[in-house]
């Protein structure tokens, strides 16, 4: 009976895909592809029915400011005015159309001419590149720093930027909470020494920690012109997200079943072998539990922090966008809405994902 | 001097009024490459028992010697059957069994290693099993990789919990076999719990009653005058066999019925006449 062995754990390094392939393969079972032919129609039906109610209520917000715009005029500037008003709402113009909730029209082509912005913006910028390539290569030899595009930036860039500034919070958060946790976790008088501290700063709302890095940070890069927005915002981020990461480290880290410390008291390991043989891969399950919970927070936060820190993120976008006023302003903060949902979503199911390979008390895969 | 020594042992569990005295005035010496089983009920503190002889628990008072020596800390010279498997859900049957063998043999190399994992793991038939976690197996398959992990270390003395109380008829006695091999080529020493009073008779030179708990204590030893090896199907015409298992049979019965006494009489409730107030 021979049979290989592998002592490492199995290398399936898309062992990740296993559940989308299961979803995606079909079965030819009558049952299965009813029930699912049924919850996909449910879903398409509650998205219609998401968006008529959309927009009817726009439409009556819509009819509700035009009439008041009219009879405003009517009041105070008579027949002629209110007529004039009438006919310019119905005609279209830009200049007098009610500032309300935009309908999923609108929305739409707002998301079109944000796509149609951006191909305009990348065209722009590659012909900037390639109209300064000589001029940058002068300037590098010259020791001079080269020139760079500084135009507006693009729809497309800002989502990236905000992806940017949330991995990069969710990576400081990491860095930080995990070993804090696991620290913190094993020793039972340092987990009191902390427990002030967690309990006091979990609380804090983002604005204040952006406040907090902002006092800091703005003293660190003092003489330096260069922009730290971006440097302000993920570390806030971060900060303002990590503390479900840090209590769910220490409670995995101190909560390890009493039969594996038992094992590993039996078969003396040394400490840093029982710490990375046994506690830690006996919490990872409840790490990322904590990992999932705050990417989700760090999304979340991120906005109000972009915002503030003048980052040119999604929420600094909504902000001017509300501040512009302009006649598709408000269609393009719902496109933000929107999107910026579907990427929380979409990060949610990443960790989840995550979260499941390394959780050993399901079944791989399943 | 005996090769284990359990000197008025007392275990307690708790603190204050919440104290309970588990283990009450336990002695126990065990000479080298002897077999001995306990027998006991069902929360009477075998388990506690076992723990204080594998250095996991400390007695709240007496002292355990091993070889002589006071036990305060876990060894690889004694190893351990747990109860409940103790497997680590993340790590296959071959590799659970590796992280103890790579322990108990840090000098060898890691081919040599593995072959010892094949050998153990093959010994409890799980060899189609190997690369399984602990929750892709029944509960039997557990335990055997639980007894492959604790034999593949090669312990002196081996100690084990009810190691084969979830295994069907046929496994059991293999397994039996299988300890009884390991136990008498080296001549290491054994010490078995059981609740199977069969097994104890067929595997111990020894077998010795815990009473029920709280403060459970050793009964009188019933010594196995029994040639070995010992043949399964011939022990039922043993008149010795016979004679054995009817006195211990008649001995856990008895101390059986006196705890139902016993629990009665816990329910009994005091007299709390008010005479106090008065006084
Ligand atoms: N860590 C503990 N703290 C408090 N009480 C405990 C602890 N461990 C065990 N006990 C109690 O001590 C008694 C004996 O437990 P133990 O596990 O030793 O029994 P056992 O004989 O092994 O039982 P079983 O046959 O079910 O395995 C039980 O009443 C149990 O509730
Ligand atoms: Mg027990």
């Amino acid at each position: 009976m021979e049979q290989e062995i592998t002592l490492k754990k199995e290398s399936q390094p898309l062992a990740f895909l296993k559940p989308l392939v299961v979803k995606f393969t079909p079965k030819f079972q009558k049952g299965d592809i009813i029930s699912s032919l049924k919850k996909t129609g449910i879903t398409i039906v509650s998205i219609l029915l998401f968006l008529g109610l959309w927009h009817l209520g726009s439409k009556a917000l819509y009819n509700k400011e035009a009439a008041y715009k009219i009879e405003k005029a009517l009041t105070e500037q008579g027949q002629a005015a209110a007529d004039a008003e009438r006919a310019c709402i119905a005609s279209g113009d830009s200049s007098c159309q009610p500032n309300t909730l935009p309908s999923p029209a609108q929305v739409w082509s707002s998301l079109q001419a944000l796509i149609a912005d951006h191909k305009v913006i990348t065209a722009d910028k590659a012909a900037f590149v390639e109209k300064m390539a000589e001029t940058n290569i002068k300037l590098v030899e010259q020791g001079k720093d080269a020139i760079v595009y500084t135009g507006r930036a693009s729809f497309v860039d800002i989502v990236l930027t905000s992806i940017k500034t949330v991995f990069a919070g969710f990576l400081l958060a990491l860095l930080i909470a995990v070993p804090i946790g696991v620290i913190i976790g094993l020793s039972p008088s340092l987990r009191s020494a902390f427990n002030w501290f967690i309990q006091v700063f979990k609380p804090v709302s983002p604005v204040v920690w952006y406040l907090l890095v902002f006092m800091i940070v703005k003293t660190l890069y003092i003489g330096d012109s260069s922009d730290n927005a971006f440097v302000i915002s993920f570390i806030s981020v971060g900060l303002c997200a990590m503390w479900a990461t840090l209590v769910n480290t220490a409670m995995g880290v101190s909560s390890v079943d009493k039969d594996y410390i038992n094992v590993a008291k039996v078969l003396k390991l040394g400490t840093f072998q029982k710490v990375f043989k046994v506690i830690l891969p006996s919490s990872l399950p409840l790490i990322f539990t904590g990992l999932r919970i705050t990417l989700s927070v760090a999304w979340m936060v991120l906005i109000a922090i972009e915002l503030l820190a003048q980052s040119q993120g999604l929420g600094l976008f909504v902000w001017e966008e509300f501040q512009n006023g302009a006649n598709d302003s408000n269609a393009k903060i719902i496109v933000a809405m929107f999107i910026i949902g579907i990427i929380g979503f979409l990060l949610d199911r990443l960790m989840l994902t995550v979260q499941n390979m390394v959780s050993f008390n399901k079944n791989e895969g399943v | 001097m005996a090769y284990l020594e359990l000197n008025n042992i007392n275990k307690t569990y708790g603190e204050g009024e919440n104290a309970t005295e588990v283990l009450s005035d336990i002695n126990l010496s065990i000479e080298e490459g002897e077999f001995v089983a306990i027998v006991g009920f069902t929360g009477s503190g075998k388990t506690t028992l076992v723990n204080l002889i594998n250095g996991l628990l400390k007695p709240s008072s007496g002292e355990v010697l091993f070889k002589g020596e006071p036990v305060v800390d876990t060894s690889h010279e004694r190893g351990v059957i747990f109860q409940n498997y103790s497997l680590l859900p993340w790590l296959t049957v071959g590799q659970n069994v590796y992280m103890a063998v790579k322990e108990a043999f840090p000098k060898e190399s890691k081919s040599t290693l593995q072959q010892r994992v094949r050998d153990y793991v093959d010994m409890v038939s799980l060899t189609p099993a190997i690369n399984k976690r602990p929750k892709e197996l029944s509960g039997g398959m557990r335990q055997r990789v639980a007894v492959a992990r604790a034999l593949a270390m090669n312990p002196e003395m081996i100690i084990m919990d009810e190691p084969l109380g979830a295994l069907d008829a046929l496994t059991r006695g293999n397994l039996q076999d299988e300890i009884l091999n390991i136990w008498s080529k080296d001549k290491r020493t054994a010490l078995l719990i059981t609740n199977d009073v069969d097994e104890g008779i067929y595997m111990a030179d020894r077998i010795i009653p815990l009473k029920p708990g709280p403060n459970a204590t050793l009964g009188p030893e019933f010594k196995i005058d029994i040639e070995r090896p010992r043949d399964k199907t011939a022990l039922n015409d043993n008149p010795n066999y016979k004679k054995t298992r009817n006195a211990i049979i008649e001995y856990l019965m008895d101390i059986g019925e006196s705890r139902k006494s016993v629990s009665q009489e816990e329910f009994v409730l005091p007299e709390i006449a008010p005479k106090s107030f008065v006084a």
